[in-house]
């Protein structure tokens, strides 16, 4: 906006120059006369914003017009997104078991099996609502610390991605051997594995659920070998969760994969499986759950999740919130800086502004 | 031949001076003793027993590292810094399975910005080897073995090695005189480089070795040298010398130290004594303190704030980690059994839960660490290096004449620049050219001379009259710059007078007279040009050499000095013809300082004996003879007028002398002066006085002490800046006043304090010489003086007051229980004027100053005498002109002149002060932010110390992402062009108040980065919850939210910096938008690499965020709520509460700076209140008078 001001500023000043004979002296030999160049007499050309009521409100404008319609798409897709939520952890626990939840979980001769029923609609309404295919069932663990140090630390990366180091278990303490035989996979995550598991019937037909592809493309091909089996896996004393196939490869143990994937905060959601087949509105599903894993202990939740996904993800309508208020706000204060402008314009050169001037310091 | 004819001189015969003076005896038993056990073997440095002695070459060495000790010494003194001291710490620490990150990451940054310092240490190590290298290669002639004297390098010399300096050259080290070119063995010395005196010294050697004239006589010399240990001591020495068998005591008297030149004298034979580091100027050498400037000073409690605020949420952390833990095993039942706190080791053990959080604190300073930045420290050092290239670089900074660029010695102290509240400046030199002019002078109570002084144009300009003394030829200021007399040291017209026209004149023999005592009383040296046969003068001081060339231009043209005469071509009045006089040197009666006079006793051809004299007129006047005031009044009259526009006079007075008299004071004086008891001097002095009387006076002289190009509009810049500038000096305190006057330091109206002892009652004592009752005298009335001072400049707020000091008051004024007293008068008065101060007082003053009001002080000099000051203030700023170096070495900036001052102060000062400043503040806000993320992130994870990003991403945090941007803050970054800095002084109060750098603006900033952390994680916590953040269905893992939270926190501060900078080049935008650009590039590349490297980063923006939508738009929705509320805060600051520098920015954007009335309206209200009545001011703008500057001229 006021570039070139720079440019004359620096003629001005490299004439005014107290020697003055900028041009007219030849470069003396061995002189030390600085060279001059508009780098080095700080003169380069320069733009030189300052806020003025026009850029203001101006600013604030395109702000509020940009953000709106961004909020009300965000807010549109995160709508359209269909998502059912079961909580079962509490509800799956037998009724005389309920003082002693650890007990009851702990205890392998209970049968942990529990059967939920879900309708296919809008959460927390009576509306139904079609789900369009693919539809991602997830499960999501409540107070499950994925991101403490401990736990975070506790693998072996060498060792799930080349055959050569199954034997390198070093950081996987305290998961790292069974007896004398190194685990593999090693450490707290791949031990503390969640085994629960469900079963989806519609009108007393399976439905298919395809636990393939439900991991990062980058994690199969270059994190987890494809030769890798697992070994002495869930063989010591004490059972953490899931048994892994030591006929299957680490490559293709999915469930292994999403689940190393630790979680950034403690509530998160694992993708189980997909549904790849439509839900109809107010179609019933039976789920029959294996509730095996252990969140009593922490009093973490436990929720099976059947959700499909808009081009923004999943449900969550605080990005177009965000959007409408930013944009809503900056309209706010444009409007307002506009009235500031016209009701109280500035008195140019008011020294009362001179901080120093209303309390001359040090003298 | 010069030479030949210089060889007859033997001026010990006519000089007082203590030639060969002998010491006292007791001082010469202690040679051989401890202390005194030195031997040089003259002559014979390859004999075994020198060779026994170990002294070393004469290799000098100022370097602070060698290549051996470079390592370990450049690490410790890096490891000195407690920031430094910390960061290796946590590097160490990184090694342990405490730390939160791999060692690497922790331990390279540190590396290489140790590294970086180190190589910056390197350099200028290397710069100093360079000047040594120079020094040490120097050549001189030195006698070889075959006896011829041959060139050798100076590193070469050994103890006892004899050399041959020549004319204007530097002694290669401290030597024993043994003979020079005169035959009484005297040479002249310029000491400038070790004192800043720029008279001559004249030595004398031994009279038994100073017959060694020639190369050949040095066959058979041998002698013992025996003397003092090296020390630190110029002035003394205590040594003998055996020769021949005879022992003869050695004085400073006969000693040449290093780094002093030989002037006057063809040559010298020496014997080195000590050589290298021994010498008394090498012994001397003191490492300049270390001066740190206001800014960093604060930044280092900035540092110890962030480093509680370190501890403090480390501590909170670890508490809850600790009660997290304990909570985990609970009677042998696990609750988060996934961590298996039944199977654990020390740092993670729910039975020692309160150990665990111990060592979970060290983990959390680590990982907190980013709140004290590792590269704050290099990216300062940068920008100074860069700031200081630019000082070095400024083409206005640089003197053409003297072929002199501006260089800033050290580049620690730019932004201190910024900040100047007192100036202390030296006067001759530094406000002035020390170059004397002989511009007027009063023969026979006539005054003569048209020559305009600055004081006089000053004045002149300040009336708008023309000037009083030539109103007739109608000269104006303009032609009188012009026509810039063409002899230097010259500047006298008058059409009476130039060209023998003074034979016309009523008094022409008085004239006669007149120039006649100043073609002969003087004690300057001839020298003819060979080719052109005109002749210049060596004289000891500037304004001898100005009479000297005063008189040869007025037809008295002294051309040939020998032992017993001084010839001078004259133009006789008769005969209008040049006819040469010699007139036969009989005595000299030397200038000293309590004399005030110098006087010649001389023997004219008619064989008359005269006694000619020149002194001060506070001694001459009471001196003359009853019928030698003719003109007393007029000339009285007279060197009132010229003290007034602030020149140096001296009155001129002779007396005829008869025989008899004269044999008697030649006896006294030969007396008096072969005496060898303490009180010699005294002793001359009286037998000297009882000569100089009944003298009849001639008339007075006046000199001008040229003030330097610009000075006062400099100062006048300076002052409206709010600048307070004291001059400190050594001149008298008429001379001191005048030079204020001069350069607009007393202005107008202003009330003067003088504080003084000249009083009739402390005289009256002085005369009883009781010093305990002079002392407490003096000291209350000193006092007394100070508390009605000071309750003058309380009872009037409205009035501008000046203080005018002398040595002798300042003495007692800088005593412990008077100096805050003196000090809290000396801030009340809107300038200082200490005269007749000793170097030792201008340090003390600027030591009061400087510690007594805690503001910043600038100190400017030129001189030897003002290292002192120099390296006391907060900023030394030499004068590189003509004088030595010793001002320049000492000092921290130079310059060539002192109006360079003005725009190094209101331009480069502000803008160093405002770069370092906005920087500093920039780089905690954007270390707050990132590092308050992670605290953010914490306490999510349980406080369990794990870091939300990539290790790697947390290294490169301060190095790739946000460090350029910073730096370009630190070096390019101007709130208002230079034009405009000088244009509005006042804008200079910015720094000087620190307004840029007070706790409310770094606190602000502060807040501004947590706010901005706290948006930033809880804005990114909400929208990547737990559901799916794409199409495909894929929730966030802790990488996702890492990379996305990162890729936020560079955007964010990265755009606050556009946002806060209003000066944009073409490397701004580049390095702003780079910056983020190179972070995605980054995380491309370094996602792109094999998984063992790049672990968690892994692909983890091309297969997770890129295709997401979800992650483009919560980048910008973070980005804009992070910096609107800082937006709407300039937004509303800049129109409604705009600082000085925003209202220039205003008036250049609105384009009011080319209407000159609003510019003056706009500078009027940047006067600073105390110097100018706020109603005088007011007035002034209403009557609109035209005043270029305030300050004036105040006419007494």
């Amino acid at each position: 906006m006021n570039t070139g001001d720079g440019g004359g500023a620096a003629s001005a000043a490299s004439t005014s120059g107290a020697n003055g004979s900028a041009d007219a002296a030849a470069p003396r030999r061995n002189s030390k006369r600085p060279k001059y160049s508009r780098f080095t007499q700080q003169e380069l050309p320069a733009c030189k914003p300052i806020l003025t009521p026009q850029w203001v409100i101006s600013a604030f404008a395109v702000v509020s017009i940009v953000f709106v319609p961004i909020g009300v798409a965000s807010l549109l897709a995160s709508r359209d997104v269909v998502e059912i939520v079961d909580r079962y952890e509490s509800v799956c626990v037998p009724a005389n078991m309920t003082n002693d939840k650890v007990a009851y979980i702990q205890n392998p001769n209970i049968s942990k099996t529990c059967t939920r029923t879900l309708t296919v609609r809008l959460l927390g309404s009576l509306v139904p609502k079609h789900m369009n295919q693919p539809i991602y069932v997830y499960y999501q663990l409540d107070n499950f610390y994925q991101n403490h140090r401990r736990y975070v630390k506790s693998r072996n990366d060498g060792q799930l991605r080349s055959k050569d180091k199954a034997n390198d278990t070093s950081g996987c303490d305290p998961e790292d051997k069974s007896g004398n035989a190194p685990i593999v996979p090693c450490g707290l995550i791949a031990w503390s594995l969640f085994n629960d598991t469900y079963q989806f019937t519609i009108n007393r037909a399976s439905l298919n659920v395809n636990k393939k592809g439900i991991s990062w493309k980058s994690d199969r091909e270059h994190k987890f070998g494809k030769n890798v089996l697992p070994k002495n896996f869930q063989s010591g004393p004490l059972k953490g969760g899931a048994t892994l196939d030591p006929n299957i490869s680490l490559s293709e143990q999915e469930d292994l994969i999403v689940w190393m994937r630790t979680a950034a905060l403690p509530t998160f959601r694992k993708l189980w499986g997909k549904i790849e087949v439509d839900l109809e509105a107010n179609q019933t599903i039976t789920v029959t759950i294996e509730n095996n894993y252990n969140t009593y202990s922490f009093s973490g939740k436990k929720k099976l999740v059947l959700s499909t996904a808009s081009w923004l993800g999943g449900k969550n309508d605080f990005l177009g919130v965000a959007y409408l208020t930013v944009g809503g706000l900056c309209f706010f204060l444009a409007m307002a800086f506009t009235v500031i402008y016209l009701v109280k314009p500035r008195k140019l050169g008011d020294p009362s502004y001179l901080s120093w001037n209303r309390n001359p310091g040090g003298h | 031949m010069a030479g030949g004819r210089k060889k007859r001189l033997r001026f010990s015969k006519i000089y007082t001076f203590t030639c060969g003076k002998q010491s006292l005896q007791e001082e010469h038993s202690q040679i051989g003793g401890p202390g005194y056990s030195r031997i040089a073997f003259v002559n014979d440095p390859n004999c075994f027993e020198a060779n026994n002695l170990n002294y070393p070459w004469n290799y000098v060495s100022t370097t602070k590292y060698t290549v051996a000790t470079f390592i370990p010494k450049s690490l410790f003194e890096q490891f000195r810094r407690v920031a430094n001291i910390y960061f290796l710490i946590t590097g160490c620490l990184s090694f342990t399975p405490l730390a939160p990150y791999t060692p690497v990451s922790a331990i390279l940054p540190l590396i290489i910005v140790i590294g970086a310092t180190m190589v910056k240490e390197a350099i200028e190590d290397w710069r100093r080897f360079q000047q040594d290298v120079e020094v040490n290669n120097r050549k001189i002639k030195v006698r070889r073995d075959d006896g011829s004297f041959d060139y050798t390098e100076w590193k070469n010399l050994r103890v006892g090695d004899i050399v041959k300096v020549e004319k204007d050259n530097f002694f290669p080290a401290d030597l024993i005189l043994l003979s020079s070119s005169y035959e009484d063995g005297i040479c002249y010395v310029e000491t400038m480089n070790l004192d800043g005196e720029t008279n001559l010294k004249l030595k004398q050697s031994l009279e038994v070795s100073s017959s060694l004239q020639d190369d050949a006589s040095f066959e058979n010399f041998k002698a013992l040298v025996k003397c003092e240990d090296p020390n630190a001591n110029l002035y003394t020495f205590v040594g003998s010398m055996d020769y021949e068998e005879q022992q003869y005591p050695l004085s400073p008297q006969q000693l040449l130290l290093r780094d002093s030149k030989l002037r006057n004298t063809e040559y010298v034979f020496g014997a080195v004594v000590f050589t290298g580091h021994d010498t008394k100027v090498m012994q001397n050498a003191t490492n300049p303190p270390s001066k740190r400037s206001k800014v960093e000073r604060k930044m280092d409690k900035i540092i110890y704030l962030l480093l509680c605020l370190l501890v403090l949420i480390s501590t909170i952390g670890s508490i809850f980690f600790g009660i997290a833990t304990k909570k985990d095993l609970k009677d042998g039942r696990t609750r988060r059994w996934y961590l298996r706190p039944d199977d654990t080791d020390i740092y993670y053990n729910p039975k020692k839960a309160a150990i665990a959080a111990i060592l979970h604190t060290l983990t959390a300073m680590m990982l907190y660490g980013y709140f004290i930045p590792i590269s704050l420290y290099v990216s300062i050092e940068i920008c100074k290096i860069l700031q200081s290239m630019f000082i070095n670089q400024d083409l206005n900074m640089y003197y053409e004449e003297a072929d002199k660029p501006a260089h800033a010695r050290t580049s620690n102290l730019n932004e201190e620049l910024g900040q100047v509240d007192t100036i202390l400046s030296d006067k001759t030199g530094t406000l002035t050219c020390n170059s004397m002019e002989f511009i007027k002078c009063s023969i026979a109570g006539t005054a003569y001379g048209r020559g305009v002084t600055e004081v006089e144009k000053a004045m002149a300009r300040r009336k708008g009259s023309p000037l009083p003394q030539v109103p007739e030829n109608g000269e104006t200021e303009g032609d009188n710059a012009d026509t810039k007399s063409p002899v230097k040291g010259f500047n006298f017209r008058d059409e009476r007078v130039v060209d023998g026209r003074w034979v016309n004149e009523t008094h022409s023999d008085v004239i006669q007279k007149f120039f006649r005592l100043l073609a002969v009383c003087h004690t300057a040296i001839p020298e003819v040009d060979e080719e052109s046969g005109k002749i210049t003068y060596e004289a000891e001081s500037p304004d001898e050499a100005a009479f000297v060339i005063a008189a040869r231009e007025l037809g008295f043209e002294f051309y040939q000095r020998t032992q017993t005469s001084i010839s001078v071509h004259e133009l006789d009045p008769l005969s209008h013809m040049k006819v040469a006089r010699t007139y036969k040197l009989l005595n000299i009666l030397e200038f000293n300082s309590t004399r005030k006079r110098m006087s010649v006793v001389v023997r004219n051809e008619e064989g008359k004996l005269l006694l000619l004299s020149k002194g001060a007129d506070s001694v001459m006047f009471e001196r003359l003879a009853k019928n030698g005031r003719t003109f007393e009044e007029e000339t009285r009259e007279h060197v009132k007028e010229y003290a007034d526009a602030g020149l140096r006079t001296l009155i001129l007075a002779y007396r005829e002398i008869g025989e008899e008299e004269y044999a008697k004071f030649e006896k006294e004086f030969s007396e008096a002066k072969n005496s060898v008891s303490a009180d010699r001097d005294d002793k001359i002095d009286e037998v000297a006085d009882t000569i100089e009387r009944d003298l009849i006076l001639l008339g007075a002289t006046a000199v001008e002490d040229k003030l330097q190009n610009g000075v006062p509009e400099c100062i006048d810049k300076l002052a409206q800046a709010g600048i307070k500038i004291w001059v400190l000096t050594g001149d008298k305190m008429e001379t001191a006043i005048n030079i204020g006057f001069a350069c607009s330091l007393l202005r107008e109206g202003m009330k003067q304090i003088l504080i003084t002892l000249d009083s009739p009652e402390i005289k009256a004592l002085e005369k009883e010489d009781n010093k305990g009752t002079i002392a407490k005298a003096s000291k209350a009335s000193i006092l007394r003086q100070i508390t009605e001072g000071k309750a003058l400049v309380t009872s009037s707020s409205t009035d501008a007051f000046a203080l005018i000091i002398d040595g002798k008051s300042l003495t007692f004024a800088l005593e412990d229980d008077v100096k805050d007293i003196f000090l809290d008068l000396a801030v009340g008065c809107a300038s200082l004027i200490c005269c007749r101060s000793s170097p030792k007082q201008k340090a003390l003053v600027t030591r009061l100053v400087k510690t007594g009001t805690g503001k910043t002080t600038l100190a400017i000099g030129d001189g030897a005498n003002d290292v002192g000051m120099l390296q006391e203030a907060d900023i030394g700023i030499g004068i590189s002109g003509f004088e030595g170096m010793q001002a320049v070495m000492s000092s921290d900036i130079a310059i060539a002149q002192f109006r360079f001052l003005e725009r190094l102060l209101l331009v480069h000062g502000h803008w160093c002060y405002r770069r370092l400043s906005s920087m500093i503040c920039y780089f905690f806000y954007k270390n707050i932010t990132f590092g308050f993320t992670l605290f953010l992130f914490e306490a999510y994870a349980s406080f369990s110390g794990q870091p939300a990003y990539n290790d790697w991403f947390m290294s490169f945090y301060n190095v790739f992402f946000t460090s350029l941007p910073a730096i370009a803050l630190g070096v390019f970054d101007q709130d208002v062009s230079a034009r405009y800095c000088l244009k509005f002084p006042m804008l200079y109060q910015e720094g000087v108040q620190n307004v840029l750098f007070r706790w409310r603006r770094i606190i602000g900033w502060m807040l501004n980065g947590i706010w901005n952390a706290v948006t930033i994680f809880f804005f990114c916590a909400c929208a990547f919850q737990h559901q799916a953040f794409r199409k495909g269905g894929e929730v966030v893992g802790s990488e996702i939210f890492g990379a996305t939270m990162y890729t936020c926190v560079v955007w964010v501060v990265n755009c606050q910096m556009a946002l806060s900078i209003t000066y944009f080049t073409l490397i701004q935008h580049i390095v702003i938008w780079g910056s983020i650009a190179v972070w995605y590039l980054f995380l491309l590349a370094y996602g792109a690499i094999t998984p063992t490297l790049s672990t968690t980063a892994f692909k983890v923006f091309v297969e997770g965020l890129a295709p997401a939508p979800s992650y483009w738009i919560l980048t910008l929705v973070v980005v804009l709520v992070t910096i609107v509320p800082y937006f709407t805060y300039s937004a509303i600051q800049m129109r409604f509460f705009p600082m000085f520098h925003n209202m220039i920015q205003w008036l250049r954007y609105e384009g009011q700076c080319e209407d000159p009335e609003f510019c003056q309206m706009v500078r009027q209200r940047s006067l600073r209140v105390t110097t100018v009545g706020y109603t005088a001011r007011r007035e002034a703008r209403t009557s609109k008078v035209n005043h270029t500057t305030q300050n004036g001229f105040h006419a007494k």
